[in-house]
């Protein structure tokens, strides 16, 4: 009895093993979903972000056919600039993100092979961007600047260079100190190499996880920055300005504000689902 | 026989630094206080002490991982790059080196016939595959075992490993820093004859690093006695560990057990010497159980002792007082 038991109990348990998390099968799907409408954004809005519907002004959800989310106060269907607005925030989250971690990983790579003074200058920097508000530091640009969607991605992608900056030179001084990039190092290799096919790799899910945590918090920023009236401007559209100017009618139209509110809390949620599954996928020590 | 040694170093001292406190005066270590040694090609020195005495420091002296603060290195004649220049990256290709931790000193995210590839990528050798796979095979691996990462493999099989990669550049010198300590005992005798088996047949001299006396003697052609960053005997394997002469390397070769035979063990008094404190005169008189007033005077220096030209730094071995009765 337990001689035919045993085989099948191991088989169930190798592939329970092996069957992916659901939580993260909903955050792979949502993300998805959330990257083909910004890739699709064009062909799948039903009407353009601007287009006004002067007869179905605040119009509820399922009041008309035509405008299965609703409108806001000007006619403008909630769909279209739904789908708009994601396409927007998840250009400028991404781009920061990844903006954001180049900037921080050079610059703590930089900091760890140098030492002595080229350390001091990037933690000077470091412990400077980490003292600074960053809204006020946000403010400041936009003011002198103006406001263009290419300074704002740049912008944003200053936000949390210093947290990788930070990692990296403390993961790579403590990676210098273990055996194997000594013992790469003293095969002759460059430390392009070094760095590019050892230390890299090594820390990258360290780095991977923060940038995980990084992305939600650019979203959420570039959501209050729009709200403040300083990020995304009107007529462009993002999932924070959409909040921003959508609580003006949150008791009489509330759908305005709750459809974007609804699609960051999910998206920022999936990224760190998904960032946790991944730190432990990209150790291939971990099984 | 070529009259330059493959490697001379001559005078190597290496100084640290260390800060007692958060406002304590900085105290000199001298981990490495005028060590001199030469190797010929295709030879084995073996070098042994205890923890702490410089035997890997000097190691690292040797291959120009770091800069001595006085004394040099000359490899075939020539002075040591300094570290991290072209030069001297290209003189890795003949000189490399095997780890105490097999799995410390492997990337855990390639696999073992990547890495083992890596230096012939880094001094563009070519015909790869092929010389990865009689790699694997002179150290007693499987080629099919290239894909296995570093964590799939035993320890044993990881040094292998270890040893290919030092290997594949058909370096003139290897030096092997403890490689046997973080191995089990039937893995140690494998490792060990693979060395010797390997250097019988690419005639790479050897620098032995080890604090497991057995070892080096099945392994060296000669042995050097280190105590706190200086040698204290050097001779040929036979002569040292069976007739040592100098008091730390009598108590050193008393203390490898012997099954079967009684044997009085000498017992060292106090504590290893903390370096950063260099007793007076014979750095090791404090613990020496035949110690004289001479030796915590004047500093013994390390030369042919008159009888049987063994290379000796004692007041005491060199005849020139006699022994104090142990008490």
């Amino acid at each position: 009895m337990s001689g035919i038991a045993l085989p099948l109990r191991v088989a169930g348990e190798g592939r329970r093993r092996r069957r992916w998390p659901v939580l993260v099968l909903c955050a792979i799907a949502w993300l998805g979903l959330m990257l083909g409408v910004a890739l699709l954004a064009d062909v799948i809005a039903p009407y353009a972000y601007t287009a006004l519907d002067l007869r179905n002004r605040l119009a509820s959800p399922g009041a008309t056919v035509l405008h299965p989310l609703g409108t806001d106060e000007l006619g403008r269907d909630v769909l279209s600039r739904l789908i708009f607005s994601i396409r927007m925030s998840l250009l400028i989250a991404f781009g920061a993100t990844v903006i954001g971690a180049l900037i921080g990983t050079s610059l703590g790579v930089l900091a760890a092979h140098f030492r002595g003074f080229v350390e001091q200058v990037v933690l000077a920097l470091v412990d400077f961007s980490a003292s600074l508000p960053f809204l006020i530091l946000a403010l400041a640009v936009l003011a002198f600047f103006g406001n263009s969607l290419t300074l704002f991605v740049c912008l944003l992608g200053l936000h949390a260079w210093e947290r990788y900056a930070r990692i990296a030179r403390g993961l790579v001084i403590s990676a210098g100190a273990q055996g194997y990039a000594a013992a790469v190092r003293q095969l002759g290799a460059s430390p392009w190499r070094v760095y590019g096919r050892h230390v890299l790799p090594n820390i990258a899910s360290t780095l991977i996880v923060s940038m995980t945590l990084a992305f939600p918090e650019i979203i959420l920023l570039e959501s209050g920055l729009s709200f403040l009236g300083l990020g995304v401007q009107p007529p462009e559209t993002s999932l924070g300005s959409m909040v921003g100017y959508g609580r003006e009618y949150l008791t009489r139209a509330p759908w305005i504000l709750l459809s974007p509110a609804a699609v960051i809390v999910l998206t920022t949620f999936s990224v760190s689902v998904l960032g946790d599954w991944l730190r432990d996928r990209l150790d291939p020590t971990l099984t | 026989m070529s009259a330059v040694p493959l490697l001379e170093a001559t005078g190597l001292t290496r100084r640290y630094a260390m800060r007692r406190g958060l406002f304590g005066r900085p105290v000199e270590v001298r981990a490495v206080d005028g060590v001199s040694l030469a190797l010929e090609r295709g030879r084995t020195l073996g070098l042994v002490g205890e923890s702490g005495c410089g035997k890997s420091t000097t190691g690292r002296l040797v291959l120009g991982l770091e800069r001595p603060d006085a004394g040099g290195v000359a490899f075939e004649g020539r002075p040591m790059p300094a570290p991290g220049t072209p030069a001297w990256r290209a003189l890795r290709a003949r000189m490399q080196m095997v780890f105490q931790d097999p799995l410390g000193a492997l990337d855990r995210r390639m696999t073992i016939g990547a890495q083992i590839a890596e230096p012939l990528e880094i001094h563009s050798i070519g015909g790869r595959p092929e010389r990865v796979a009689q790699l694997l095979r002179d150290v007693g691996l499987r080629p099919d075992q290239a894909g296995r990462y570093p964590h799939e493999l035993s320890g044993g099989q990881r040094q292998r490993a270890v040893l290919a990669r030092a290997l594949a550049t058909e370096p003139a010198l290897l030096v092997c820093d403890e490689p046997i300590s973080a191995l089990d005992v039937s893995i140690q005798a494998q490792v060990m004859n693979l060395l010797v088996e390997l250097q019988a047949r690419l005639g790479t001299a050897i620098l032995f690093v080890s604090h497991d006396l057995r070892a080096v003697r099945q392994v060296s052609h000669r042995v050097a006695v280190m105590y706190l960053g200086r040698i204290v005997e050097e001779g040929e394997p036979d002569a040292v560990l069976h007739d040592p002469a100098h008091p730390y390397a009598q108590a050193l070769v008393s203390a490898i057990p012997h099954p079967g035979r009684r044997q009085r063990r000498i017992l060292l008094q106090g504590d290893p010497p903390n370096p950063a404190d260099r007793p007076s005169g014979c750095a090791f008189h404090p613990r020496c159980p035949v110690a004289t007033t001479l030796c915590a005077r004047e500093d013994p220096v390390l030369k042919p002792r008159p009888g049987d030209g063994r290379h000796v730094a004692c007041h005491v071995a060199q005849g020139e007082v006699p022994a104090r009765r142990a008490a």
